[in-house]
């Protein structure tokens, strides 16, 4: 096992005037046997920091380090790690057990040793009665499950996941996410896992790393992330539905957004141009005239457990969560929005980075 | 085969002996022109054979550097190999005959195989064939530890067995036929393949022609083609239809 650490590392493509820089400059600690998991959008970079780091793209600056060792111009067979791909890449030729025996075959472990091996990969996966198979006579929950034993009997420093759920169906995402988490608490070799999907992120990571547009946004545990988001951008990335977020002018206790002015329940941490952040699921709605900011309902999601209520608060859009078994407001109805102090989130409207709530 | 024809040759040789008294004579030089033409047959199974296999051999190889490997002036090689395809035999085939002659290759073994193996239309096909290869098995397998060549022989080539199966029927078939080369890169008699030997067996002017004999040869001619595209069939059309990768 060991650590990673990514330090100031930058991707370029092209050359002279050309060039296309898709990653900034990213430094990430990765300590000895935790999850990470690297999330956002599609085209964010996320994929070619993983990429850079298994060594199947080559870094154009900075350093990627893999237990201590500089891995920037080692071969990726060389550095120890084990990737799992996103369509599986099994060789569609070989059986089960040669797909995960062929990277043991030629470093030239003995076979018994890599019968033993895969083996108990084989048992850890429940593959045991799939060994002679091809790939293709395989579901796509046993692909993925072969990919992984291949990374497994490999007995790698660092496990690479690049996307490998994004290919099974809902249920089965569900079910293969608890035993990469299983298998990441049996196993504790420190892994990176790449995904745009932030359910897998928030469920899998010890830490996570938000990316946006080739730079990092913010990287900490789950709950650091949703309760405390660095900026807009995280802000809007993690949670469902997002949050929103109202720019306006902040004045103490009153805010105003797109000529209507609210009050706060608490004051803003520094007067003039800001964004205030709040949760759909951290406010309150209340029909009977209480107290709170006016909004007139626009629409409304059913979603089963809950439902979603859309409106407008000045001039922007605004998302309310509210549970399903309440009775809900009829489209048109004026209600009012209640929501505690804690709850806000504050930004600066030029840099977009989070600013500290008064105490 | 051979008995086939020599008793062929011998009724003939007999009809003719009681024309002109010379039966043993000829009877003999019958049984040594059968013995010529099983020669010829096998050697020119052995040629369709190398040029079959050298094409298969060449373009794999020359597809594999092209898809999986950065070289300067790559798309230039590219280009040059496949403009060739738009020039037929018939064009190249003085400059061709120029380069054998002068390399001494003329009248061998060599000169009617060689320069019939550069094929610019396999090269194309592994090529696009390669092209459909997803690129994570690449990766995968430099994961792995495999080399280039070893990823050519682990994956590449199992994984493309079914086109090298339909194209070596092709190009057997095509080493088979040919025939302006051979008439132009061999003087010799013994050198000529059986399609140019049925064209000489067939005498022109007043003489008689040996239809018979013109007409087993030609069945002899037609047996090993048929050979290998009987046996070859399932992997032929399995080479042409699959899709599956």
């Amino acid at each position: 096992m060991a650590a990673i650490s990514i330090s100031n590392v930058v991707k370029r493509y092209g050359a002279g005037a050309r060039t296309n820089q898709v990653i900034h400059g990213v430094d990430a600690e990765i300590a000895d046997g935790e999850f990470v998991v690297i999330v956002g959008p599609s085209g964010c970079g996320k994929s070619t920091l993983l990429r850079m780091v298994a060594g199947l793209e080559e870094i154009s600056g900075g350093e990627i380090a893999i237990g201590g060792r500089v891995v920037n111009d080692i071969e990726p067979s060389q550095r120890d790690i084990a990737m799992v791909f996103q369509n599986y890449a099994l060789y569609p030729h070989m059986s089960v057990f040669d797909n995960m025996a062929y990277g043991l075959k030629i470093k030239k472990v003995p076979l018994g040793e890599i019968k033993t091996r895969v083996d108990k990969a084989a048992k850890i996966l429940e593959l045991g009665a799939l060994l002679a198979r091809k790939p293709r006579e395989l579901s796509g929950g046993q692909r993925q499950r072969v990919a992984m034993g291949r990374a497994i009997v490999r007995q790698p420093q660092v496990f690479l996941f690049d996307e490998p759920l994004s290919n099974l169906d809902a249920k089965l995402r569900a079910q293969t996410r608890l035993e990469i988490q299983k298998l990441h608490q049996e196993l504790g070799v420190t892994s990176l896992f790449v995904t745009h999907d932030q359910v897998e992120a928030m469920t899998l990571a010890q830490r996570m790393i938000v990316m946006n547009a080739g730079r990092m946004e913010q990287i900490g545990t789950p709950d650091e992330v949703y309760q405390r988001p660095a900026t807009t951008f995280v802000a809007g990335f993690i949670g469902s539905p997002p949050m929103n977020l109202l720019k306006g002018v902040a004045d103490g206790s009153r805010f105003t957004v797109g000529g209507q002015t609210l009050s706060l329940p608490g004051s803003a941490p520094r007067a003039g141009e800001m964004i205030l952040g709040l949760r759909p699921e951290h406010t309150g709605l209340s029909r009977n005239g209480a107290a709170g900011w006016p909004l007139r309902v626009e629409m409304i999601e059913m979603l089963g457990a809950e439902r979603l209520v859309y409106g407008r608060v000045g001039d922007a859009l605004f998302t309310v969560r509210v549970d399903g078994t309440l009775v809900p407001p009829e489209l048109d109805d004026s209600v009012s929005l209640q929501m505690a102090p804690e709850h806000l989130h504050w930004f600066d409207p030029t840099t977009l980075q989070r600013v500290a709530a008064k105490t | 085969m051979s008995c086939v024809e020599s008793t062929n040759g011998r009724r003939f040789a007999g009809v003719r002996s009681t024309a002109n008294g010379h039966a043993s004579e000829i009877a003999s030089i019958t049984h040594a022109a059968a013995l010529r033409w099983t020669i010829r047959l096998r050697r020119e199974t052995g040629a369709a054979l190398v040029i079959a296999i050298g094409k298969i051999a060449i373009s794999l190889l020359s597809a594999f550097a092209i898809v999986y490997f950065r070289f300067p002036f790559k798309g230039f090689f590219f280009w040059a190999i496949f403009v060739t395809l738009m020039l037929p035999v018939e064009v190249r085939i003085m400059p061709t005959y120029k380069v054998v002659s002068d390399l001494g290759m003329l009248n061998s073994f060599a000169g009617l195989t060689i320069p019939l193996i550069a094929s610019a239309t396999a090269t194309f096909l592994f090529r696009q064939f390669f092209l459909t290869v997803p690129e994570e098995l690449v990766e995968a397998a430099r994961m792995d530890g495999a080399g280039p060549m070893r990823f050519f022989k682990d994956v590449l080539l199992p994984l493309s067995k079914t086109s090298i199966a339909a194209l070596f029927v092709i190009q057997f078939i095509y080493g088979w036929n040919q025939y302006l080369w051979p008439l132009l890169a061999t003087t010799s008699e013994d050198m000529y393949p059986v399609v140019i030997g049925i064209k000489r067996m067939i005498a022109g002017g007043d003489a008689a022609n040996e239809w018979n004999v013109v007409m087993a040869t030609a069945l002899l001619a037609m047996l090993p083609p048929a050979l290998v595209v009987v046996l070859m069939q399932r992997w032929f059309v399995k080479g042409l239809v699959d899709t599956e990768k």
